[in-house]
């Protein structure tokens, strides 16, 4: 059926590599695990991507040897993949409501710890959006419209009780296109593909999409609150550096960098 | 976590990506049908030196990560892009986000699953066939339809069941250009995927299984009634 399937391949050569390639998943897998205590692995928002990759370069300068890596997506695909024992050692969510969860069900070893509230905002590439307003969404020559998917997207969720609050959510319902996260929905309108989007403000704020459109926020009275909240997992209860990285998180350099992609900081709010 | 049958079946919202899937891919198995005929017919009989490179292109697909054409076609169909500029002139708009957009990613993504099928069928066309039907004075055209196609008849399934099996499994490059919109491109994996972000997955677990059935029922035809695909 399929060509490339088709090529002669010896067995016994088959059989050969395939136990080298064994060996040599195990001696990675024991890498691995042996190492697991001095690395962090932080799964965070996409809305943190620009904002974390600064702070995680000041942490650096505090701890040089530090190997940290990070993996971004959406905050309800991390929370279950936790559930089901991935390794990530920090969680940072764009909705609190998710590492809460994750500590009443005895998956984290700290408390829910809020360390931002996030902003949406308009952005466009093709358009001023800075003198834009959501009732302006409803202009024909307005096509797609990209925002997070709401069902499961924070930031998806909060652009739509704002739509909703506004009042335009029926006119603009025909045209919108979702994004499975807030990256992706910033990368369907930084490529064209829709005219305007409902980003979050750090995204906006990042070197990336800043010189390539322009943004209005949107009024914080639409909409709930975007509490953002990190937990430090179960399988990181005893790994210092995590308890270092949340330690650092507090501090003022931290928050100055959180503070420029235009987070509020819980405890200056409220 | 429940991960049991508890709730009853399929949601509208469940048999709407369905039935969309179904549309697609039948869609999409009948354009690729008409362009891959051809292409394999001519990949079958040339001694060409572009034999090689088209062949190569044709099967890039097998061997590419959805996201690299994902990431292409988002590219090109978006306003400063090849395909994006074509539809805009021509009063289109632009494809991403909608269903003809998905058809036409379809065909590019199933295209070596149609084509190769068909390529191998027409290469084991008997060449004296094709001569002794010369003989009786039947044209190019004719000798194509009532001796290379009815001869071919078990690759042209092959071809069809896999074309539209690949297209009912696509999933990256409807995630990175079809903008989860209901009732135009939401597909049932889409479906599926956003099930489980959102953590239903009983709802994850019916849709799964529906497509695993379909899945398993389409190969199971295709071994027991075409044994020998290559035919």
């Amino acid at each position: 059926m399929n060509r490339l399937l088709e090529a002669p391949i010896k067995i016994g050569a088959v059989k050969g590599v395939a136990a080298k390639l064994l060996a040599l998943v195990f001696l990675l897998a024991a890498g691995q695990t042996a190492r697991a205590e001095e690395k962090l692995t932080i799964a965070a928002a996409a809305d943190l991507q620009f904002a974390l990759e600064e702070i995680i370069v000041s942490f650096r300068h505090i701890d040089p040897a530090a190997r940290i890596e990070t993996i971004y997506g959406s905050s309800g695909k991390f929370s279950t993949q936790i559930r089901q024992g991935a390794p990530y050692d920090l969680y940072f969510s764009a909705d609190i409501a998710y590492p809460r969860e994750l500590e009443s069900e005895g998956y984290a070893a700290s408390k829910a710890q809020p360390y931002a509230v996030g902003r949406i905002v308009l952005w466009s590439q093709s358009r001023d959006a800075r003198a834009m307003t959501l009732a302006d969404l409803a202009d024909p020559a307005i096509h797609k419209i990209a925002i997070a998917n709401p069902r499961h997207a924070p930031y998806g969720k909060r652009a739509e009780e704002a739509l909703r609050s506004a009042g335009v959510w029926e006119k603009v319902e025909p045209k919108l296109v979702y994004g499975e996260d807030i990256a992706q929905t910033a990368q369907y309108v930084q490529s064209g593909n829709a005219q305007v989007g409902i980003l979050a403000l750090s995204l906006a704020r990042s070197p990336q999409l800043a010189k390539q459109g322009s943004y209005v926020l949107i009024s914080d009275r639409l909409h709930q609150p975007l509490l953002q909240g990190y937990i430090i997992t179960r399988r990181a209860a005893d790994n210092p550096l995590a308890q270092a990285f949340s330690r650092f998180m507090s501090g003022k350099e931290a928050r100055t960098i959180m503070a420029r992609y235009g987070f509020a900081l819980p405890g200056e709010v409220e | 976590m429940d991960f049991s049958f508890s709730a009853a079946g399929l949601s509208a919202a469940d048999i709407s990506a369905i039935w969309l899937t179904v549309k697609l891919a039948t869609l999409a198995t009948f354009i690729l049908l008409l362009v891959g005929v051809p292409v394999a017919w001519w990949l079958a009989r040339t001694r060409s030196r572009w034999k090689g490179p088209v062949g190569a292109v044709v099967a890039l697909p097998i061997v590419l990560p959805p996201t690299v054409i994902g990431f292409y076609l988002l590219v090109a169909m978006g306003p400063d892009g090849p395909l994006g500029r074509i539809t805009q002139s021509l009063g289109l708009g632009l494809l991403s986000f909608t269903f003809a957009g998905l058809v036409i990613a379809s065909v590019f993504y199933s295209l070596p699953f149609v084509v190769q099928p068909l390529q191998n069928a027409f290469e084991n066309v008997p060449e004296r066939a094709l001569e002794t039907a010369a003989t009786l004075r039947a044209s190019a055209l004719d000798r194509f339809f009532s001796v290379v196609l009815p001869l071919s008849k078990p690759g042209l399934i092959t071809a069809s069941v896999l074309g539209f099996a690949h297209t009912v499994g696509e999933f990256g490059v409807v995630l990175m250009i079809g903008g989860n919109i209901p009732g135009q491109t939401r597909v049932a994996s889409v479906q599926i995927y956003d099930h489980v972000e959102a953590m239903e997955y009983v709802q994850a677990h019916w849709l799964s299984g529906a497509m695993l059935l379909f899945a398993f029922a389409v190969l199971v035809v295709l071994y027991t009634f075409n044994p020998n695909g290559k035919r």
